[in-house]
C-alpha cells in the first residue's frame, strides 16, 4: 500500500500528536541536566522543576512592592493591547477590503497603494510611531494595527474578488443594489474568510506587540521578558513564553470554534 | 412589437469578433432553446440578454423599453453552478429574492413574516419544504437547481434566462428538472431562454430552437468573423412540418 493511502488509527494519532512535545521536553531535560551536572548553579537551562516552581509562584504570590500579581497583570495588560488593535486592524481591514474587492474604483485607486504600504517592515517604522504618539498605550496598538492591516486588506480584498461572479450577478437580477451586494452578499461570505487571516495574522500581532512592550512599557508581558533578561532569569522567561503561547493558541482555537459554530456552511477550515 | 426585440447585434472585443448580425424577435411566452458548438457565443448571447455586457452594436429591447446598461428584476438568470446563495438557508434563499430590492436587503418585521411563510409555501410546492432550514450544500445538485429556478421566479422577471442549468445533473434528474420546469411554465407562462448542450433536451423544452455557428470563416485570420443565429427551428410539435433554415441568409453557397 502507498504511504499517502496509509491512515493512522485514533490512538496512533493520538500518539504521533504528543510525540513531537514529548521529544521537545526530553531534550529539553536531558540539556538542562547535562549542563545543571556540570554547575548545579547553572541560570541557562533551569530543571523543569525548577521552571514549574517558578511558574507556580508567579501565577499565586504578589509582588512584594505593589501587591499585585504581576503575571495576571501583565496578561491583562497585554493582552488588552493585543484586543484592539486586532479589532481596529480588522474593523478596518474588513472594511477597506470589500471596498477595493466590490468597487472597480476605489480598486484602481487604492489597489496598487495598499500593495506599496504593506512592504514596508513595520518594525522600521515603530521610532516614528513612539515620536508621534509618544511612549503610551497609542503607540503599541498603532503598532499592531499598522502592522496587520495591510495583510488584512489584501486578504480580504482578494476574497471578495474571488467569490463566484455569478453570485454577484444573481444578487443584481434579484433587485440587489451595490449596498445591499455588500451587505447580504459580500460580508457573510467574507466573514469566515476574515476570521481565517486574523487567526494567521495573530502570530505577527503578538510579534509588534512584544516588540513594543520591550521597547517601551512598565507593563505587559513583553516588558517583563526583557526586565528579566538582565538577570538572565530564564525560568521566568520560559514560563512567561509558555503562558504567551499557551494564551496565543486558545485564542487561535476560540478563532476557529466561533466560526465553525457562526459560520457552518462555510465547511471545515484548518 | 414583439416582446424581446434583439436587433442587429454585433460584439467585439478589439479585433476578435465574437457575435455579429444576430437579430431575434420572440413573443411573450415563448420557450427559447439555444444551442450551438462550444466557443460560438452561445453564453455570450445570454450575457448580452443579460445586460451583464453590452454589445458593440445593435440593442436589445424587453417590451420596447430602453436597453438595459446591468442585469436588474427583470431578467432572471439561474447558472450551471453557483446559482443560490451559499451562506443562506435554502428559505432564506427565496426570501432574498423578495427582499434583496429594499433598503438595507431586509424586510420590515410584518413583511418578513409574510414573506416566510410564501417562500415555505413556495419550497413545498418545489418539494424542498422539509429541507427550509438546511444550507444549500446539504441539497443534491438537481434540488439546488429548483431551488435556484424558484429563487428566480420567486423576483417576477419578465423573462428567464437558463445558462446550461441541467448540464451538471445526471440524466435521471435531468428529466425530473424538465418536468419541473414544463409544469413552472404553463403556471408562470414565463418567457425562457435556454442555453444547453443537449439538442434533445432543446427540442423537448423549446418553442424554438436557434442555433448559433460561424457561416463565414477566414482561414487566414479565424477571429475576423463572428457567429450568428444560423437555424431558427420551429420546435412545436417535435419540431415538425415546419421550419425556417436562414443558411441561405448567412452562408456562402458552396463553390
Amino acid at each position: 500500500m502507498r504511504l499517502i493511502n496509509r491512515q493512522p488509527s485514533r490512538a496512533l494519532t493520538v500518539f504521533l500528536a504528543m510525540l513531537p512535545f514529548a521529544a521537545l521536553l526530553i531534550a529539553y531535560s536531558v540539556a538542562s541536566e547535562i549542563r545543571l551536572a556540570a554547575n548545579p548553579s547553572d541560570r541557562l537551562l533551569p530543571s523543569l522543576s525548577t521552571i514549574g516552581e517558578t511558574a507556580v509562584r508567579l501565577f499565586t504570590e504578589p509582588d512584594k512592592r505593589s501587591g499585585r500579581i504581576l503575571l495576571w497583570y501583565d496578561t491583562g495588560v497585554s493582552l488588552l493591547r493585543l484586543f484592539i488593535g486586532v479589532f481596529c486592524a480588522s474593523f478596518v481591514g474588513l472594511t477597506v477590503g470589500l471596498l477595493i474587492g466590490l468597487l472597480p474604483h476605489v480598486r484602481a485607486m487604492l489597489g496598487v497603494f495598499v500593495a506599496v504600504i504593506s512592504m514596508i517592515p513595520p518594525l522600521a517604522i515603530l521610532p516614528i510611531l513612539f515620536i508621534t504618539f509618544g511612549l503610551g498605550e497609542l503607540a503599541k496598538v498603532v503598532l499592531i494595527i499598522i502592522g496587520i492591516t495591510p495583510f488584512l486588506i489584501r486578504d480580504v480584498s482578494q476574497r471578495v474578488v474571488d467569490i463566484p461572479h455569478e453570485l454577484i450577478v444573481k444578487a443584481q437580477t434579484l433587485g440587489a443594489s451595490s449596498l445591499v451586494i455588500a451587505l447580504r452578499v459580500a460580508l457573510p461570505q467574507i466573514m469566515p474568510r476574515l476570521i481565517q487571516s486574523v487567526r494567521l495574522s495573530l502570530g505577527p500581532a503578538w510579534l509588534f506587540l512584544i516588540a513594543a512592550e520591550a521597547i517601551a512599557s512598565d507593563l505587559g508581558l513583553g516588558y517583563r521578558i526583557f526586565l528579566v533578561r538582565r538577570y538572565l532569569a530564564m525560568d521566568v522567561i520560559l514560563t512567561y513564553v509558555i503562558w504567551i503561547t499557551l494564551l496565543a493558541f486558545l485564542i487561535d482555537w476560540l478563532l476557529r470554534v466561533a466560526s465553525r459554530k457562526l459560520y457552518p456552511w462555510a465547511g471545515k477550515g484548518l | 412589437m414583439s416582446f424581446v426585440s434583439v436587433d442587429n447585434i454585433f460584439l467585439r472585443y478589439g479585433t476578435f469578433s465574437i457575435l455579429e448580425r444576430v437579430s431575434l424577435s420572440v413573443e411573450e411566452g415563448e420557450f427559447i432553446s439555444i444551442v450551438g458548438a462550444s466557443g460560438c457565443g452561445k453564453s455570450t448571447f445570454l450575457r448580452l440578454l443579460l445586460a451583464e455586457e453590452q454589445p458593440t452594436r445593435g440593442e436589445i429591447r424587453i417590451e420596447g423599453r430602453e436597453p438595459a446598461v446591468e442585469p436588474g428584476r427583470e431578467r432572471g438568470i439561474v447558472f450551471q453552478r453557483y446559482s443560490v446563495f451559499p451562506h443562506m438557508s435554502v428559505r432564506d434563499n427565496i426570501v432574498a429574492a423578495e427582499s434583496f430590492d429594499k433598503p438595507l436587503g431586509r424586510l420590515k418585521r410584518g413583511e418578513r413574516v409574510a414573506a416566510r411563510e410564501r417562500a415555505q409555501a413556495t419550497l413545498d410546492r418545489i418539494g424542498l419544504g422539509h429541507m427550509g432550514h438546511a444550507y444549500p450544500t446539504a441539497l443534491s445538485g438537481g434540488m439546488q437547481q429548483r431551488l435556484a429556478i424558484a429563487q428566480a421566479l420567486t423576483a417576477r422577471p419578465r423573462i428567464l434566462l437558463l445558462d446550461e442549468p441541467f448540464g451538471a445533473l445526471d440524466p435521471g434528474t435531468r428529466l425530473q428538472m424538465h418536468d419541473f420546469l414544463t409544469e413552472l411554465r404553463e403556471e408562470t407562462k414565463m418567457t425562457v431562454f435556454m442555453v444547453t448542450h443537449d439538442l434533445q433536451e432543446g427540442f423537448k423544452l423549446g418553442d424554438r430552437v436557434i442555433v448559433f455557428d460561424k457561416p463565414r470563416w477566414d482561414p487566414t485570420d479565424p477571429s475576423a468573423y463572428g457567429a450568428t443565429i444560423t437555424y431558427d427551428f420551429d420546435a412545436r410539435n417535435n419540431g415538425i412540418p415546419f421550419q425556417d433554415i436562414l443558411e441561405a441568409d448567412h452562408a456562402h453557397p458552396p463553390a
